[in-house]
């Protein structure tokens, strides 16, 4: 071409230049990213101590999938499939609570005066660690079995006459209750980034619906959502994301305990606890593939959203 | 179809009135145009009218409904904004039936009114894009199409053609009188350029401030401005104003200024009479200002000599920017004068196309 022709010489770069300029990142990523994710792989075949392939561990007469051995415990054990489960349970409620929980509140705090205390007291959680706001929520739930109840939930259940709940070792109930500490914390994330959303939509076109005839309800579901709606599947899918990984507020309330077990508290469990190396790592596959699509879903629109602006 | 009254509406943000007392009878069919500098509440009017503000005092009424607290929805007035506001995610088709949809006609109705208005506005190969896909152009004759599908009451439009280039305005603004004719319902019509007004108006209103000032045909505001402000506002380039003393003298009038002296034809005689001894404002059209050796000889005129400071040729005239002791003034004459930057020229004044003002009130001496 032309244009090639007259670019200096000093201003052309060989076939080694570029990569030069890429050595740096990809050391660090080939140390903490791609080393380790292959070796966790290679882990995930092999044993409990990584002295023989996980086949090793296969006993006559009962089911194995040789080399995948621990492939078998990670997708077809009891505690593996309540995990599944819960962590289904996790991603119905949460992401939705968090979602429409931030909706509701940037839609509301659009149309107040102190706006931002608003918005700031919502956000407060998020500043909080994981770890802090379940025992936060530990003392919120807690059950004593004498007379007097510390716990603020069960003091209440008591004002109001109840008997005290054991919240975080009732089946079903714990989940929802872990869960409730979930959408408490990242329901100010959501918030955030929908508020955005709901201001960047002219007022303008808002009006032009009012005119047309909708009322509000029609104008937020017919204009506002079909418009920020691309904002929405991101924070959805970022949710979705989070949700897989969720771990700490498991670990510091119930420790995956009383049927409240999730897939990372599982590995972290089978990786310390049980010192089951293979398993933890075969875990730890199998949580990566399922995030990996949510990601590049997100990916995604996020570079349509760009394309658009 | 139906007439529109403002009875004396007000509406204040805090401590700023941003429309004064507003009173004015807007006719069945009339295109009325509101004009004047941003801020002056003619947007802020037809957003009161539309329903999109509240009214803080006073009353409107669309026909004899009084509509103060009346939904937008149930005011049957449709609106085209500066800014189009189109709906992104919906097709130009969506765009239009959107308002019927929420009436809840049936498919079919709502199909022949889309259709009927994109011929009317030729864009029937348009009904199938996105906004985005569309031009600026393209844009506003959808947003105007939103509006006839409603077949309203009122039309109102919101600076429509501030954000369309030179061209397309002149074109969209026939385009948009040549409707109003068409569809036979009142126009009423936000702008701040007066070129838009004179143009399309039936009758315009012109505001300052919050308070309106003349309402009138644009003849009518042409050539009977009521005060400095419409004078000064209506016709570019501007009026010229200067300061000048009325005299008596030989049973006749006269007016001296700064480098000036004129005698006042006696339709003037009696109006000013009452002046004699003060300074008054005088006003001139910068087409009544005529190069003396191009002047049409049957003018009755009186000529004085300017300094020429800057010439502007439009093709079909031009302006001349003169000094008159040092005071600016705006001529528009004919393009063959010789009139060079520098020189000095003989100028003819129209002594019969006058203006007078009275320096405090600033309200026109007739």
């Amino acid at each position: 071409m032309a244009a090639e022709a007259q670019v200096p010489t000093i201003m052309k770069q060989g076939r080694v230049t570029p990569w030069l300029y890429v050595l740096p990142a990809l050391f660090v990523m080939s140390i903490f990213i791609v080393y380790p994710a292959l070796n966790t792989f290679y882990l995930s075949l092999r044993n409990i101590d990584n002295t023989d392939w996980a086949s090793a561990a296969c006993v006559a007469g009962e089911p194995c999938w040789g080399v995948l051995e621990n492939y078998r415990y990670a997708l077809t054990s009891p505690i593996m499939q309540t995990a599944f489960i819960n962590n289904l349970t996790w991603i119905l409620l949460m992401v939705s609570g968090t979602v429409l929980l931030g909706l509701l509140v940037a839609v509301l705090a659009d149309r107040v005066r102190y706006e931002s205390l608003a918005k700031a007291i919502i956000f407060l959680p998020m500043a909080i660690s994981f770890v802090g706001a379940g025992i936060i929520w530990k003392f919120m739930y807690d059950y004593g079995s004498g007379q007097v109840q510390i716990g603020f939930l069960n003091a209440l259940v008591k004002l109001l006459g109840g008997q005290p709940v054991s919240w975080l070792t009732t089946p079903q109930i714990n989940n929802i209750a872990l869960i409730v500490v979930g959408v408490w914390m990242w329901t100010g994330f959501c918030m955030t980034i929908l508020s955005a959303s709901i201001k960047s939509v002219p007022t303008e076109i808002l009006e032009a619906a009012r005119v047309d005839g909708a009322t509000e309800w029609q104008a937020f579901q017919g204009i506002t959502i079909p418009i920020i709606w691309p904002t929405m599947t991101v924070v959805i899918t970022t949710m979705v994301i989070n949700v897989l990984k969720i771990f700490d507020i498991v670990y510091v309330m119930t420790g995956g305990n009383y049927g409240t077990e999730v897939i990372a508290n599982r590995m972290y469990s089978e990786m310390y606890k049980s010192f089951q190396t293979g398993r933890a790592a075969a875990i730890a596959v199998v949580l990566i593939l399922v995030i990996v699509p949510a990601m590049f879903y997100n990916i995604r629109r996020f570079r349509e959203q760009e394309a658009t602006r | 179809m139906a007439s529109v009254t403002f009875d004396h509406v007000s509406k204040q943000y805090g401590n700023v009135t941003a429309v004064n007392d507003l009173d004015l009878q807007i006719g069945d069919r009339e295109f009325l145009v509101f004009v004047g500098p941003s801020g002056c509440g003619k947007s802020t009017s037809l957003r009161m009218l539309a329903g999109l503000e509240e009214i803080s005092a006073g009353t409107i009424y669309i026909g004899e409904q009084a509509i103060n607290g009346v939904e937008p929805k149930d005011r049957d007035i449709a609106m085209v904004f500066q800014s189009y506001a189109l709906y992104p995610h919906m097709t130009v088709y969506e765009n239009m039936a959107f308002a019927l949809k929420l009436r809840r006609m049936d498919t079919a109705q709502i199909d022949r009114r889309v259709r009927r208005a994109a011929e009317i506005l030729s864009m029937t190969e348009l009904l199938q894009r996105k906004p985005k896909q569309l031009s600026g152009g393209q844009r506003q004759r959808v947003a105007v199409g939103r509006a006839i599908v409603r077949e309203p009451k009122v039309f109102l439009f919101d600076e429509p053609l501030s954000n369309l280039d030179a061209k397309l305005r002149v074109q969209t603004r026939a385009e948009i009188t040549k409707l109003h004719r068409d569809l036979g319902t009142t126009f009423i019509y936000v702008t701040h350029d007066q070129t838009e007004a004179m143009t399309m108006g039936t009758r315009i209103a012109v505001m300052k401030d919050g308070v309106l000032q003349q309402v009138d045909t644009p003849q009518n505001l042409y050539e009977k401005p009521v005060n400095i402000f419409v004078a000064g506002f209506m016709g570019s380039p501007s009026m010229n104003f200067f300061a000048a003393k009325v005299t008596a003298a030989e049973g006749r009038l006269h007016v001296e200024g700064n480098g000036f002296q004129l005698s006042i034809p006696d339709r003037f005689k009696e109006p000013l009479t009452g002046y004699v001894g003060q300074t008054v404002t005088l006003g001139i059209r910068p087409e009544n200002i005529h190069d003396a050796a191009l002047a049409p000889h049957h003018l009755q005129g009186s000529t004085l000599s300017a300094r020429v400071d800057l010439t502007e040729l439009m093709g079909n005239e031009v302006f001349l920017y003169l000094l008159l002791n040092d005071t600016p003034f705006v001529a528009r004459v004919d393009p063959r004068t010789r009139a060079r930057s520098g020189n000095t020229l003989a100028v003819t004044i129209d002594l019969t196309q006058l203006h007078f003002f009275n320096q405090e009130t600033t309200r026109a001496i007739r």
